[in-house]
């Protein structure tokens, strides 16, 4: 149940499939997943870099636990979290949600769950650099 | 006898460290070290804190050697 803070650009589908062959063959039926990237615009303006900051020692501690929970709540085989830090351009990935469960019910509520959480508990902060500077992003509760 | 009190993202900014080391005889709640640590700051409305890396409230007891943080709303994923 690894929750992993990566402070370089990385591949979610490979890291996706490099865990799944770590899982016990046959163990479950499903697996659903979630990938976040950023995009190179909000707030109605272009935004060409991104830097992620976190609390390292409660982010780690966070997504632990979040991945412990989530896993004996929906029974699973095993979930996984990944998550970028520092400079980040648009079109790479931001963070990689993963569940494996013996049917899609848990996988689809358990990925969900562990992306949500992760939004609204986390401690992580992003700051977009924009053609009139950098500023910090405020989530719009509208915007999932 | 001290209690590292750290401050995140726009928070950081707001009171211009990212850490600060105070006094623990000299507080008893997240809100007191505060108040000691940014020298009576403005407090944003929307800020979070945590002991030891575990949401708090801003009237929490605080104990000799813990961690305190304070940072504004997250916004990862």
């Amino acid at each position: 149940m690894p929750a992993t803070i990566v402070t370089h650009s990385f591949v979610p589908w490979q890291a996706l499939e490099q865990h799944q062959t770590t899982l016990p063959t046959g163990s479950f039926g499903a697996c659903a997943n979630f990938v976040g990237s950023m995009r190179d615009f909000n707030a109605g303006d272009e935004v060409s870099e991104m830097t992620l900051e976190h609390y390292p020692a409660m982010t780690q501690h966070y997504l632990d636990e979040l991945c412990g929970t989530t896993i004996a709540q929906w029974q699973l085989v095993d979930a996984l979290i990944m998550h970028r830090v520092g400079i980040i351009r648009p079109g790479e990935a931001i963070v990689l949600t993963a569940a494996w469960a013996a049917h899609r019910e848990a996988a689809f509520a358990a990925c969900r769950h562990l992306m949500e959480e992760l939004k609204s508990q986390a401690p992580f902060w992003k700051k977009e650099l924009t053609p009139t500077g950098e500023r910090w992003v405020h989530n719009a509760p509208s915007e999932k | 006898m001290s209690i590292d009190v750290k401050f995140f993202a726009s928070l950081r900014e707001h009171v211009g460290t990212d850490s600060v080391t105070i006094d623990a005889g000299r507080v008893r709640t997240i809100h007191d070290c505060w108040q000691l640590a940014t020298q009576s700051a403005d407090l944003p409305d929307n800020t979070l804190c945590a002991i030891n890396m575990q949401y708090a409230k801003l009237d929490a007891a605080v104990e000799d050697g813990a961690e305190v943080a304070f940072f504004p709303p997250v916004t990862g994923g």
